[in-house]
């Protein structure tokens, strides 16, 4: 009588389809806090090369600070406006330059501007012009909005830096689809691979288990961004 | 103007009198004949037979003058003309370009010289003083005093023929006689005289007790479209296309593109509107200068409506006619300037920048603002720098220090963050080239909290360093 030993593993969160963060359309992602710099990070990453029209309002300039340039290092043509509806209005003209890769715009809280009629011209507009649209948002609610992906990102610690154990390492961001048009929500961790040593410049979705542990990185989307 | 004449034939330029015509002016032969200004053209013949009589030109004259006004400014930025015969230049400031006031004098009648003209120049603190001393004074005269006018005669106060006579007649015949005299009585003789024609105002005037500025006129745009109304209207929209493809027109046959337009609306109750867009680089394409307006026309405030359309290129450079690609697409700079132009045309100038990296540590200091256009790589991103920057850095409060490192608990906008991981210091000094004395050094921590949040703080100056008391802790910026 021979008996086979079966070893059952445990399965992991399910692996979803990763979301195409190069898709022309119009995404939005909310932040956390303003101290939280996860989203910027992300969507720096999922930023395509070329200029970027970077248009903020003043509250957001205010609470959140501005975009650094050393930190960043990108082509940007940043826009300092004062309401929320002048944002909208420059995401839209720079929507239609050929010249400008991708368009981001940070609006702070709910203004009456953002609504759903605004957001589907951004989100009409991203399409037909065929380049990506970002809207970030902070100390906002989840209101009616024609974005075809809406993220959720924030901060989680970091994994541990390769010589001083106590310092900050590369970092690592919980990422939350939670509606899309373009694939299904899910829930990742995400980790921004450099192409310093010898990787490619992506970004590395990994599933976010319940334990909020790390789970082996088993799903890369082919566009990442760079840096 | 002379010149096809020669110097020793008696020439006078004759105008119309209510007699016949009369000499407007003569040249140095016709003087020395005896013939006098303002007198009857025949009755000078008949003292001169030789005199040649041609028509004058006061038209011609206030062109040229008005065309060496725009000229003379290459010698001080303000210029007027100054009655038929004269221009005033405000030199403040700009004789030492030339090497000082003499040689700036020197400098002036020489150039009118070589374009065939006699200048009589003349250097003083106000314009009067410089009026009567460029005539009456002695050549190429360099007066920091007023007083310098006082030896010279009466009519180097700017007064009419009238004034003179009658102030000639009263025993004043040099400026230091008016001046020496009591005001009441002056005042009350003239009281009545128009202020060009006061000798009390134009003494004041001339000695700086009165002020006198310059209106220096703008040249006249190059390029001009307008449109003329028969009824008043409220809106300019349906005329702008027509101007502006008028305006783009006349560029293109001279080769210009147009850096700044100005659309003048002239409305019935005698006011002027006027609304001003800029171009990041020189264009004359109808359909982007038009785009331009757009959202622009709500602040002309018609009033009662306008009869007078008007728009002017300010500023134009030249503009060679471009090719368009094979793809219908012309470059990428084009269109980024399009796009630039729009955006400050609605927003403003100062909203509308590109960072470009300056060689500086302060981080603050470490961007600078560009010309969007220039076509420079962006910088390697650093890892040791945030994404965000706090402008200006937000204080914290600190409540659990560490000797050495960050604070490990410490309160940002009534928040508790509890530090779980650091890096550093990077110790940042100050700019002692920039900065003021007391300024103190930085220490800047990457930390982490326990949820992960990645912040760049820093510690301004150290215990004890004696510039001012215990250090204070800054976040000034976020990671990723």
């Amino acid at each position: 009588m021979s008996c086979m030993s079966v070893h059952v593993l445990r399965p992991l969160a399910p692996i979803r389809r990763v979301p195409d963060l190069r898709a022309a359309t119009l995404a939005e992602i909310s932040c956390a806090s303003s101290l939280d710099g996860a989203g910027t990070g992300f969507l720096l990453a999922a930023l395509p090369e070329g200029p970027v029209l970077w248009a903020q309002d003043r509250l957001t300039r205010r609470e959140a600070g501005v975009p650094f340039l050393p930190g960043l290092g990108r082509w940007l043509l940043r826009a300092d406006l004062s309401r929320p509806a002048d944002v909208l209005t420059a995401m839209e003209d720079a929507l239609a330059c050929p010249a400008i890769s991708a368009v981001v715009g940070e609006i702070w809280g709910d203004p009456a501007a953002l609504d759903f009629t605004a957001t589907r011209r951004l989100a009409m507009r991203a399409e037909a012009a065929g380049r990506p649209c970002w809207l970030l948002r902070r100390a906002g609610s989840a209101s009616a909005s024609a974005a075809r992906m809406r993220w959720r990102v924030t901060a989680f610690p970091s994994e541990p830096a390769g010589d001083d154990p106590a310092a900050p390492g590369d970092p690592l961001w919980r990422v939350e689809l939670f509606r899309s048009r373009l694939s299904p929500p899910g829930e990742w961790l995400v980790r921004h691979e450099r192409g310093e040593d010898g990787t490619a410049d992506r970004l590395c979705f990994s599933a976010f288990a319940a334990d909020r542990t790390v789970a082996e990185p088993a799903a890369a989307d082919e566009g990442g961004g760079s840096g | 103007m002379k010149g096809a004449v020669p110097d020793d034939i008696p020439v006078v330029l004759s105008a119309e009198g209510p007699h016949g015509p009369v000499v407007h002016d003569l040249n140095d032969a016709a003087r020395s004949a005896g013939v006098r200004r303002g007198a009857r053209v025949v009755d000078m013949r008949a003292l001169c037979p030789a005199l040649q009589a041609v028509p004058a030109s006061p038209r011609g004259d206030a062109a040229v003058l008005t065309r060496l006004m725009f000229w003379a400014r290459r010698w001080g930025p303000y210029s007027a003309t100054d009655g038929g015969d004269g221009l005033v230049i405000d030199t403040t400031g700009a004789a030492h370009l030339f090497g000082g006031e003499a040689v700036l004098l020197s400098d002036i009648e020489a150039r009118f010289a070589t374009a065939g003209l006699t200048a009589r120049v003349a250097l003083a603190p106000t314009w009067g003083a410089a009026w009567g001393l460029a005539r009456f004074g002695p050549a190429r005269i360099v007066s920091h005093d007023p007083a310098d006018l006082y030896p010279l005669p009466i009519a180097a106060l700017r007064l009419s023929d009238e004034t003179l006579l009658l102030l000639r007649r009263l025993g004043l015949r040099r400026v230091g006689d008016l001046a020496a005299i009591p005001r009441l009585p002056l005042m009350r003789r003239f009281g009545r005289a128009p202020a060009w024609d006061n000798p009390l105002t134009r003494l004041d005037q001339a000695m700086g007790r009165l002020a006198e500025p310059i209106g220096a006129p703008e040249p006249p745009p190059d390029f001009v479209a307008q449109a003329r109304l028969a009824e008043p209207v409220m809106d300019p929209s349906d005329w702008l296309p027509g101007l502006v493809q008028d305006l783009a027109a006349q560029m293109a046959r001279r080769d210009r593109g147009c850096r700044r337009l100005c659309l003048s609306v002239f409305r019935v109750d005698g006011r002027r509107r006027d609304i001003r867009v800029a171009t990041a680089a020189p264009s004359r394409e109808a359909g982007h200068l038009l785009r331009l307006f757009q959202g622009r026309l709500d602040e002309l405030d018609p009033g009662f409506g306008f009869d007078l359309i008007r728009l002017a290129a300010e500023a134009t450079e030249p503009l060679a006619t471009a090719q368009v690609g094979l793809d219908g697409n012309a470059d990428t700079a084009l269109h980024l300037s399009r796009l630039i132009d729009r955006l400050v045309s609605r927003f403003g100038a100062d909203a509308i920048s590109r960072p470009l990296p300056f060689q500086s540590h302060l981080p603050e200091r470490s961007e600078t603002r560009a010309d969007a256009l220039r076509d420079d790589p962006p910088p390697a991103p650093r890892p040791d720098r945030p994404l965000r920057l706090f402008d200006p850095p937000e204080e914290v409060r600190v409540l659990y220090a560490v000797p050495e490192g960050p604070p490990a608990l410490f309160i940002w906008r009534r928040q508790q963050i509890a530090v779980t991981r650091h890096a550093g210091p990077e110790r940042i000094a100050p700019e002692w080239w920039r900065d003021s004395p007391g300024a103190r050094l930085r220490d800047y921590f990457r930390i982490e909290d326990a949820s992960g949040r990645r912040l760049w703080l820093y510690r301004e100056g150290l215990a004890g360093d004696g510039r001012g008391g215990m250090p204070r802790w800054f976040v000034h910026g976020v990671f990723a």
